[in-house]
C-alpha cells in the first residue's frame, strides 16, 4: 500500500502581499525540485484518470506527474506538450480548481494534487531549452490561423506537428494576444508567453505581425491570392463593454482592456523608459467581479493607486473570478464594495472623473444565470470619491474581420457560428475560442484551437495529397 | 522594419515621409488611417493616410511635431525605418457623386484632405478647396490641392499669405456667394472642425469631419478613441475615422484630447533629445 497520502498541496511560494502589491515582478514563484517531486509524490496515478477527462486539451496528466516523481522532468514535458503546446502559460492562468484538479480522486477526501503547479514547474523546466519539437512530413498544405491567442497558438501548434504549413496572422505588433495585453505581468510574465511561442516558431510556424485579416487581405484573397487551403479564425473578444450610464467618456474612464493594454503590451508601468503613458490614479474603482476586474484592481495598485475598489453588484459568493485571485487582491489591499452598482459617472469642468455614484442592491429571486438576482435598494445612493474607474464587465467578438466577410455567418451578438467541429458556415474556414463562445478561458480557446485543427487536419486529408500548382 | 524612402520637412516642424508598406499600400484608400511604432519602446500613433502609391508599395504620411512620440519620429531620416507599421484602419471615406463638395483643410488637416479630394474630383464633384494655416510658413501642398481641386481658397490667420482669417471666414463668404454645397469635409484641429460644423448647422449643409483622437490598438479593443455621435458611443478606429460634424459632441472629444497633457509635458521634459538619458537617440 501506498504510504499515507499529505491530506495538503505543498504550498506555492509567493512574493509578500506587502512588497508584491508595489512591483509587477510575478507573485507565484513556483516550485523547486525538491517540492515538485514530493507534490507529484501525492498523485495515486488513477488507472481511470479524471483529471484528464477535467482538461479541456486532455493533457496526459498521470503521465506526466509519474515522470515528475522519477525526476524525469524532460519527458514530462514532452507528455504535456504532445497535447499542450503553451504547459507554463497553461500552468500559471488555467483554473484548475474547476478543471482536473476538481476530479482528482485525492481530493475527494484531502487537497486535490495540485496539477497546476506541477505543470507549471514543468512548462518552465522546458521553456528555456533549446529543444527541437517533432514535425511530421510536410504535406505541402498551407494553413492561415487568424489572431495569435491561446486559441490561434494552440491551432498552430497542432497543425504544424501534423506537417501542415502555417503561418499566423497577428493584428498587434507583438504575437500572443490576450496573453500579451490582457493578462498582467506579475500573474503570467511575458518573457515566458514569447518563449512558449519561439517553440512554435521552431515547429516551422510563421507569424506576421501588423496584419490584420480582414482589411489588407479579405479571407477569400487568403485562398485565392496567398494559396491557403484552410483558415483557422481565433480572432478572440476584444471588444470592450461599457456600462451606457452617464458621463461614461469622462477623462479618467478606461475600459479594462485600455487599462491592461497600456500596462502590459505597451509596457506603461516603465514609463517613462516606455513611451506609453497611463493614468495612475489615487482612488481607482474597478467595475466588476471577474478576473479581469482583478487583473485591473491589482495592477492599479502596483501603478502606485491608495484605494483600489471592486464595484460588484452581486455579493462575494457570486464572484465568477477564480478565489485564488481574489484572495491576491484582499491580501494586496484591494477593497470590495459588494451589491453595488454603479449608476453614473460625475466629473468636474475639465472633464475629468471625480465621483463614481453607486447604488446599493439586494439580491431578490434567481435570474435565467440561475444566480439571485441583485435589485436596488430605493434611496441607497452614495458617492463614491474616484479619480479613475475601470470597466471591467466583460468583452464582445471584435467585428473587424467579420465585417468585412459578408459570407461568414455571425449571431446576434456578433459571435462567429461554428459547429462542434469548428466549422463555420465558409468552407474550409474554422474557427473556435472566444470569437464563437463569447469570452471564457485561455485552456478553453486552446481546447477548441486543438479541436478545430484536428478537423481542419481531417478536411485537408479529405482532399487526397496536396497537387502542386502549376 | 519599414523602411523610410523619403522625408521632406514641409514646414517648420511638419514633415512628409514616405514609407514602404507593399501590403497596406495595395488595400489602402482616402481617409483611412495607419498605425505606427517608431520602435520598440515606442508608442503606437495613429495617423491619417495623406498619400498612396500601389505600384511603388509607399504610404505617404504627414505629421506635425506636437509631442513627445512625433518629435521622436521626427529625428529619422530617409533610410531609417520605424518598427512597426500597421494598416489600413478605419473606414475609407464615402466618396460619391454629390455635386459640389467644399473640402475644408485646417493647418496639417490639408495631407489628410488630399486623397479625399482626389478621389471627389474623380467621381466628377466640382471640388472647392479651402485651405488654412496659421501663417504663410504652414502652408504646404498648395500645389497638390490645386491639382485635386476645380477651386482653391487659401487663407491664414495673420494674413502672411493671400489673405487674413480662418478657413470658417472663407467657407462662408463661399456660401453667401455661391450658395450651399452638397457636403463640407473638414479636416484639421477639433476647434477648427467644430467651427466649421457649428457654421454649417446654420446653412443645413451635410459635413463629414475626420476625427484623430488618442488610440492604443486601433483595431476596436481599447476603446480609448470614445466619441459620441448622437447621442451614442462610437469607436473612432473601427467606426471612424469620419463622423457627421454635426452629431460629433466636440466638446467632450476636446476634452478627451487631453488626457495625457500632464503625461506628454514629463515626457517631453526628460531632455532636448527625448531620450530621458538612455541614449537612445544617437545625438
Amino acid at each position: 500500500m501506498a504510504s499515507k497520502i499529505i491530506p495538503k498541496k505543498h504550498p506555492m511560494p509567493q512574493q509578500d502581499p506587502k512588497v508584491r502589491a508595489k512591483n509587477f515582478d510575478e507573485v507565484a514563484l513556483g516550485y523547486d525540485e525538491e517540492t515538485a517531486v514530493a507534490e507529484a509524490g501525492r498523485c495515486l496515478n488513477c488507472k481511470k484518470p479524471m483529471c484528464k477527462e477535467g482538461c479541456p486539451v486532455g493533457v496526459d496528466i498521470p503521465e506526466f506527474i509519474a515522470l515528475v516523481k522519477e525526476r524525469k522532468f524532460d519527458e514530462a514535458a514532452r507528455v504535456i506538450k504532445r497535447t499542450n503546446a503553451l504547459p507554463a502559460v497553461c500552468g500559471r492562468v488555467c483554473p484548475q480548481e474547476n478543471q482536473c484538479e476538481k476530479n482528482c480522486i485525492v481530493g475527494k477526501k484531502h487537497e486535490p494534487v495540485a496539477i497546476g503547479r506541477l505543470e507549471r514547474f514543468v512548462g518552465d523546466y522546458i521553456v528555456d531549452k533549446d529543444e527541437q519539437p517533432e514535425v511530421a512530413e510536410p504535406t505541402g498544405y498551407k494553413v492561415a490561423v487568424v489572431g495569435s491567442g491561446p486559441a490561434g497558438l494552440a491551432c498552430a501548434a497542432d497543425l504544424a506537428r501534423l506537417g501542415h504549413s502555417v503561418t499566423i496572422f497577428e493584428a498587434l505588433h507583438t504575437p500572443g494576444g490576450v496573453l500579451m495585453y490582457g493578462i498582467p505581468e506579475f500573474r503570467l510574465p511575458k518573457r515566458i508567453v514569447q518563449k512558449e511561442i519561439q517553440n512554435l516558431k521552431k515547429m516551422g510556424v510563421q507569424i506576421e505581425t501588423n496584419t490584420i485579416i480582414g482589411q489588407i487581405h479579405s479571407l477569400d484573397e487568403l485562398f485565392e491570392e496567398e494559396g491557403f487551403d484552410a483558415a483557422f479564425l481565433g480572432t478572440g473578444a476584444g471588444t470592450p463593454y461599457f456600462m451606457n450610464i452617464p458621463g461614461e467618456n469622462l477623462n479618467g474612464v478606461y475600459s479594462a482592456n485600455e487599462f491592461l493594454t497600456r500596462s502590459n503590451l505597451m509596457k506603461a508601468y516603465s514609463f517613462p523608459e516606455y513611451d506609453t503613458p497611463t493614468k495612475v490614479g489615487k482612488r481607482v474603482a474597478v467595475l466588476g467581479g471577474g478576473n479581469v476586474a482583478m487583473d485591473a484592481a491589482r495592477t492599479a495598485l502596483r501603478f502606485g493607486a491608495e484605494e483600489v475598489y471592486i464595484v460588484y453588484r452581486r455579493s462575494r459568493a457570486e464572484l465568477p473570478a477564480r478565489l485564488e485571485e481574489v484572495e491576491h487582491a484582499e491580501e494586496e489591499g484591494v477593497k470590495f464594495l459588494f451589491l453595488t452598482n454603479p449608476v453614473r459617472y460625475i466629473g468636474n469642468e475639465e472633464g475629468w472623473l471625480t465621483a463614481l455614484e453607486c447604488i446599493k442592491m439586494e439580491l431578490g429571486e434567481p435570474d435565467a444565470s440561475g444566480r439571485r438576482k441583485p435589485v436596488p435598494v430605493p434611496g441607497s445612493e452614495f458617492a463614491l470619491p474616484v479619480d479613475v474607474a475601470v470597466v471591467a464587465i466583460g468583452q464582445g467578438p471584435n467585428p473587424l474581420l467579420t465585417q468585412n466577410t459578408p459570407d461568414l455567418e455571425t449571431n446576434k451578438r456578433g459571435n462567429i457560428v461554428a459547429d462542434e467541429f469548428g466549422k463555420t458556415s465558409k468552407p474550409g474556414v474554422f474557427a473556435g475560442g472566444d470569437v464563437v463562445t463569447g469570452a471564457a478561458t485561455v485552456i478553453k480557446a486552446m481546447g477548441a484551437g486543438r479541436l478545430a485543427a484536428k478537423s481542419i487536419h481531417e478536411y485537408l486529408m479529405a482532399k487526397g495529397p496536396k497537387k502542386e500548382q502549376g | 522594419m519599414y523602411q523610410i524612402l523619403s522625408k521632406k520637412t514641409l514646414a517648420p516642424a511638419i514633415h512628409q515621409y514616405e514609407i514602404a508598406a507593399p501590403k497596406v499600400a495595395k488595400k489602402a484608400k482616402a481617409g483611412q488611417f495607419i498605425i505606427l511604432r517608431v520602435d520598440e519602446t515606442g508608442e503606437r500613433i495613429p495617423l491619417t493616410i495623406a498619400d498612396f502609391d500601389r505600384e511603388k508599395g509607399t504610404i505617404t504620411i504627414v505629421f506635425a511635431e506636437v509631442g513627445y512620440s512625433t518629435k521622436k519620429l521626427a529625428k529619422l531620416n530617409a533610410g531609417d525605418a520605424v518598427a512597426d507599421f500597421v494598416g489600413p484602419l478605419g473606414v475609407a471615406s464615402h466618396v460619391d457623386k454629390f455635386g459640389t463638395v467644399v473640402m475644408v483643410a485646417g493647418g496639417v488637416g490639408v495631407a489628410p484632405i488630399y486623397p479625399i479630394a482626389r478621389e471627389m474630383k474623380k467621381m466628377g464633384n466640382h471640388v472647392v478647396g479651402i485651405m488654412g494655416a496659421r501663417n504663410k510658413d504652414l502652408i504646404f501642398w498648395e500645389d497638390r490641392m490645386k491639382e485635386v481641386t476645380d477651386e482653391l481658397l487659401v487663407t491664414t490667420d495673420d494674413g502672411s499669405y493671400v489673405r487674413k482669417g480662418f478657413v470658417t471666414d472663407v467657407l462662408r463668404e463661399y456660401i453667401e456667394k455661391e450658395g450651399k454645397p452638397d457636403l463640407v469635409m473638414a479636416i484639421g484641429p477639433l476647434p477648427m472642425m467644430k467651427a466649421v460644423a457649428d457654421l454649417t448647422r446654420g446653412y443645413e449643409i451635410k459635413t463629414m469631419v475626420s476625427l484623430n483622437s488618442i488610440m492604443v490598438d486601433g483595431t476596436g479593443m481599447c476603446g480609448a478613441c470614445r466619441v459620441t455621435v448622437g447621442g451614442e458611443t462610437r469607436f473612432v478606429c473601427v467606426h471612424g475615422p469620419e463622423f457627421d460634424g454635426h452629431l460629433v459632441d466636440f466638446n467632450e472629444q476636446l476634452m478627451r484630447s487631453r488626457q495625457y497633457k500632464t503625461e506628454e509635458q514629463h515626457a517631453l521634459n526628460r531632455g532636448g533629445c527625448g531620450c530621458g538619458g538612455g541614449g537612445k537617440c544617437h545625438g
